[in-house]
């Protein structure tokens, strides 16, 4: 397999006591859904605010496409393809649908000390985010004020703002947290299509669809990896069995 | 045309109206309470794109205001005394063009904007409303203390600045002066509130977070919008100063960044013709309310009680109904 999109290496965060990282090394390879799960408080949240930026790790490497970003602020790594949803959604409400996702095609264009040319008259910006909200199924959802889209939809919504992004990697914190069976099995299959265009690095609790979707699983527990592997793998790994998974396998 | 256009078009033309009805009917002083009613409004408006677009609640203003209104009177006050303002590397003794002043303001009022904007953004919240609140009043303090241009007693400016072609003494042409200039401040805060600038400054009021997710650093654009604020409101004050012909300490104490606040309120934060809506109903309410009792402030304060509690949209938010013209 080609070189990792994503790489980390050895990293440590503490917050007094606490080891929420602990010596993590992980990678995300082009074209897989890599899940990350573990039970509540593994530091999963954690891991993913140091490959985004907007906390430091006390020691240890991130490599994006084998360049080190330690020193880069969220907006840089953003800039560099990491697009991220967050595990509350997060979109600007007061804006439609459409201006959310412009406003990401506008980040990923770079250009935004621009002050004479209405901006949603950009023809560019404009036919780059009707295509991410096509792709999310929001198309017709596009004059929508974000703060009234169903919770599902703003969850599409942040997708579709990644995508906006032209992403090298999706990093998705639980992208399916409080959607309904049938909202959860369409966005599996929407996830599963964009693993095609840049690799997922996926956090989520709904375990079915980690199984479904997932090429590679690993698991965190009090800040540590303690397994990698397929989802075979990992179903059938003791360890795992017994401080995760439980009675339940 | 939309409801909000309809409203913001009846607020221009009301202004308009007063000033050219008080020219018919001899009332002079009616025209320059439309004066100052233009003049406060654009000092609202340069708040207005930052607390109403970028979301960030400055207690400083009367800092810019201020300073843009000194601006006015310090280059006058040299040219009508013919004293030296500086010696090198040229000699200079002020000036009395509006053409020049304004823009001296500007860059006055800009500069203030970065420097103070450069350290309170690096705050959020109440820090924020704080520290822009003791950078204006360190100004204010300076000012009074500082006996050249005429400390705690303000700096009179004799005769008004002249403009090329006009009597600005004429009260009917100075008020022609500060609506135009009303008019190409809100227009060029519509331009922005829709640009590109405008779209990340609207969404770093909303989610900074989400800002810099999409890769866009918030505190360069809100630093940006506020120098440029800062400059708006120095050009008001320098036209404030022109209006009473008298500079004085008090346009750069908390006071009046309290009261360009208000204006905001009043009129529907984050509304284009919010500050003009805001000024008027302000003088309208100093004047009348003024008239039967010196506590008029009473009954603006159980009115800005009502519009926070039950109207928050404001006036505009009343009329319009509906969201921000985003």
């Amino acid at each position: 397999m080609s070189d990792p999109v994503l790489q980390i290496r050895g990293l440590h965060k503490s917050f007094g006591a606490l080891k929420a990282t602990d010596d993590v090394t992980l990678d995300l390879r082009e074209g897989e859904i890599h899940a990350l799960i573990g039970p509540n408080g593994a530091g999963k949240s954690t891991l993913i605010k140091q490959i985004t930026g907007e906390i430091a790790p006390d020691a240890g490497e991130i490599l994006l496409r084998g360049r080190r970003v330690n020193g880069d602020d969220a907006a840089a790594r953003a800039c560099a393809g990491m697009a991220r949803s967050f595990q509350v959604s997060s979109v600007a409400p007061d804006f439609s649908a459409l201006q959310n996702v412009v406003l990401a095609a506008q980040g990923q264009s770079g250009a935004t000390f621009r002050f004479f040319r209405p901006v949603m008259r950009d023809r560019g910006l404009l036919a780059a985010a009707r295509d991410c909200l096509a792709r999310t199924g929001l198309a017709d959802r596009a004059e929508i004020t974000a703060a009234e889209l169903s919770h599902g939809e703003r969850r599409k919504l942040e997708i579709a703002m990644a995508l906006a992004l032209k992403p090298r990697l999706f990093l998705l914190d639980e992208p399916m947290a409080g959607m309904g069976a049938e909202g959860a099995e369409a966005l599996g299959g929407l996830l599963d299509r964009l693993r095609g265009q840049a690799p997922i690095l996926l956090v989520e609790h709904d375990m079915d669809a980690v199984f479904r979707l997932s090429d590679r699983i690993s698991v965190l527990v009090y800040g540590r990896i303690i397994a990698t592997g397929s989802a075979e793998q990992i179903r059938n790994n003791p360890e795992v069995q017994q401080v995760y998974l439980g009675a339940e396998a | 045309m939309t409801r909000v256009a309809a409203i913001n078009t009846a607020l221009a033309a009301g202004l308009l109206g007063v000033a050219l009805a008080a020219l018919w009917g001899g009332e002079v002083f009616i025209i320059t309470l439309a004066t100052k009613v233009a003049i406060l409004a654009i000092a609202g408006a340069g708040l207005n794109l930052v607390l109403g677009y970028g979301g960030l609640v400055s207690f400083g203003h009367a800092a810019f205001f201020g300073l843009g209104g000194y601006a006015a009177g310090i280059l006058s006050h040299h040219a009508m005394t013919y004293s030296p303002m500086f010696g090198w590397p040229v000699a200079f003794s002020g000036t009395t063009q509006m053409l020049w002043i304004w823009p001296v303001a500007m860059l006055v009022g800009g500069l203030a904007a970065l420097l103070i904007g450069a350290l309170s953004l690096r705050t959020s919240g109440v820090y924020f409303i704080m520290l822009t609140l003791a950078f204006g009043q360190m100004i204010y303090y300076f000012a009074i203390s500082w006996p050249a241009y005429g400390g705690e007693d303000g700096l009179p400016i004799y005769l008004r600045n002249q403009f090329p072609g006009l009597d600005t003494l004429d009260p009917i042409q100075f008020f022609g002066l500060a609506f135009v200039l009303l008019m190409a401040v809100l227009a060029l805060t519509a331009m922005l509130a829709r640009s590109r600038f405008g779209l990340a400054l609207q969404a770093a009021r909303q989610n900074r977070q989400r800002l810099q997710a999409v890769g866009i650093r918030p505190g360069g654009v809100l630093l940006t919008a506020f120098v440029i604020s800062g400059a708006i409101t120095a050009l008001a004050g320098a036209l404030y100063a022109d209006l009473n012909r008298f500079v004085s300490p008090s346009m750069l104490s908390w006071h009046t960044s309290g009261e360009i606040l208000v204006f905001l309120i009043l009129g529907g934060t984050g509304r284009l013709f919010a500050p003009l809506a805001g000024a008027a109903l302000y003088i309208t309410l100093e004047h009348l309310l003024g008239g039967i009792s010196e506590h008029w402030q009473l009954f603006l304060g159980a009115l800005l009680l009502g519009v926070v509690l039950y109207a928050r949209g404001g006036v505009i938010g009343t009329l319009a109904g509906g969201r921000r013209d985003v």
